[in-house]
């Protein structure tokens, strides 16, 4: 564990040493700030009474997808880089545990993303100052948000490991996360013997329930079981070059 | 305390170690001679714990590199060729994230980083950036990687490669230094870089072990003869046989003539030295001496010369 947050905090130091996570939180900040500002002025135009079905619900889609566009690039240099460098290699000559390496990588990609959600949480505190509103829903929603950014995140990681390119990286990321999402887009496109299993493995159906306010049960095992899922095969990539003739 | 058993490794259907024996004693430096592409690279990676061997056992103090990766490693430091640094931090800022992932308690990491900066000679760098250093400067920071949290066996690629002469013999008395309580086992491609520092040389070719010994055992069969070449102002023909008349001498080899200066090839036995007799033939018959020096063979045709003795 010690040695997984020493990566994490070379990790951390790297992505803020240098432009990567300030542009990446900068660009995040800016395009959830405009997707808040104009949910709300479309809430206060004709939102209603209820808070959370007029605009949290808009708010945490559209940042579900700022979320989606940016976790790739924040992911995509994690393993890959270090490969290509050779620094993997020289990783590999100390006494660490694959899964110490990764957990070091995650800690330090998810504490970059909880600081770019932090700086989502400007406008709704503005808000309350404003106009004084029940945080349920909006904790229900950052929950979910987490969630999914952390799934994001492990299937990113796992992108990373097979790599040495990082557009590679990026796009293998891109690719599942947006299939994912799309799997539910058409159900007249699926056959009705496997609909209910892709539908089943939608990304995205599952964060509905947390935009709308809700917390279910299932949804959060989802989450973290995709997660999971993901982690063991970047586990399974770093530890191919025991089988593989390659390093 | 480093220990290598019939080891091999295969890349698909190429093996780039094919059967490798040896050992390295706690207070040895051992030579890993070899040409590009004898498999020396892939043997250090192996027992550095980059990947397990497809056949065979690597032990370093008794711990298996595939079956204990983390015992094995925790033993070993490992210097590659070319060191892969993380261009963004400081030199110590690097050694002490090595210190940390080796397990060197925090309290104890201050000292360790102090340790491998002050062996390795970074001292005037330590606070600058991994990327603003030097070639020379970050061959020195891949060793001091190594160094760091101090640990017995180190295994160190190509580290005499590319230091200027006061370099390389700053890392010779390094190396020196830490022989008493370590087994270095370090790699070269060039046997004059190595002869005087290694207790053993061990030669790799094609990804097996052609020949092992102490360096002057080694030098003996690596360069069973003494060759000499002189440059005389004086009659080729006659210049031949003057000197294969010298006593010691197994042959004499004409290599041309430049404005009447002959120059000649002459082989003897490696056992006695005949340059001040050829010298004292060539003034007794009265010509001048313009040149005379000892040629050593390249180490290829050094390789040449063993790989014949061992097809033969």
């Amino acid at each position: 564990m010690k040695k997984a947050l020493a990566i994490c905090r070379r990790e951390l130091a790297a992505m803020f040493g240098g432009p990567l996570a300030w542009v990446l939180t900068g660009v995040f900040a800016l395009l959830t700030g405009y997707f808040f500002y104009s949910d709300l002025t479309f809430f206060v135009l004709f939102g209603g009474a209820n808070l959370a079905e007029g605009l949290w619900r808009f708010v945490f889609l559209d940042f579900r997808l700022v979320a989606l566009l940016v976790t790739p690039l924040l992911t995509m240099r994690l393993i890959a880089e270090e490969r290509k460098l050779g620094t993997l290699e020289l990783l590999w000559t100390f006494p660490l545990r694959d899964g110490e390496l990764l957990a070091g990588k995650l800690l330090a990609a998810l504490a970059l993303y909880l600081v770019m959600l932090a700086t989502t949480l400007v406008g709704p505190l503005v808000l309350h100052v404003l106009h004084p509103f029940a945080w349920g829903p909006l904790l229900a929603g950052y929950t979910g948000l987490v969630l999914l950014g952390a799934a994001f995140i492990a299937c990113g990681l796992a992108a990373s490991a097979i790599t040495e390119n990082q557009v590679v990286s990026a796009m293998l990321t891109y690719g599942v996360l947006v299939f994912f999402w799309f799997v539910s887009w058409n159900e007249a496109a699926i056959g009705s013997a496997i609909a209910p299993v892709l539908l089943g493995l939608s990304l995205f159906d599952r964060f509905y329930g947390f935009a709308q306010g809700v917390i279910d049960d299932r949804d959060v095992v989802y989450l973290l079981g995709l997660g999971a899922v993901f982690l063991f095969l970047a586990l399974r990539a770093l530890g191919a070059r025991t089988w593989r003739g390659v390093a | 305390m480093i220990v290598a058993e019939q080891l091999a490794k295969r890349f698909g259907t190429q093996a780039a170690v094919a059967d490798v024996s040896f050992h390295v004693a706690r207070g040895e430096v051992v030579g890993m001679l070899g040409p590009n592409g004898a498999g020396k690279t892939t043997t250090l990676r192996m027992l550095a714990g980059v990947f397990p061997p497809t056949a065979g056992r690597a032990l370093v103090d008794g711990h298996d590199v595939a079956r204990a990766p983390r015992a094995a490693r925790r033993r070993v430091g490992y210097a590659p060729e070319r060191p892969a640094l993380h261009l963004e931090m400081t030199v110590e800022g690097a050694l002490a994230f090595a210190a940390a992932l080796r397990e060197v308690a925090p309290r104890g990491r201050r000292a360790a980083v102090d340790l491998a900066v002050e062996r390795a000679g970074l001292d005037a760098v330590r606070r600058r950036r991994l990327g603003a250093l030097s070639k020379g400067f970050r061959q020195r920071v891949g060793l001091a990687l190594a160094l760091v949290g101090d640990p017995p066996a180190l295994v160190l690629d190509e580290p005499l490669v590319g230091l200027d002469p006061a370099q390389g013999a700053e890392a010779r008395r390094l190396l020196r230094t830490l022989a008493p309580d370590h087994a270095v086992l370090i790699s070269s491609h060039v046997l004059a870089e190595i002869e005087t520092l290694c207790d053993r040389v061990v030669v790799l070719h094609r990804g097996h072990v052609l020949a092992a010994g102490t360096p002057a055992a080694l030098a003996a069969r690596l360069r069973p003869a003494t060759r000499v070449e002189v440059e005389v102002e004086a009659p080729a023909a006659a210049l031949v046989a003057a000197l294969g008349a010298v006593e010691g001498v197994r042959r004499v080899e004409a290599l041309g003539n430049a404005n009447g200066h002959a120059r000649c090839r002459v082989e003897a036995g490696r056992d006695r030295d005949v340059r001040p007799a050829l010298a004292e033939r060539v003034l007794r018959a009265g010509w001048a001496l313009r040149e005379l020096r000892t040629v050593e063979p390249s180490l290829e045709e050094a390789f040449l010369a063993l790989v014949g003795a061992d097809d033969a």
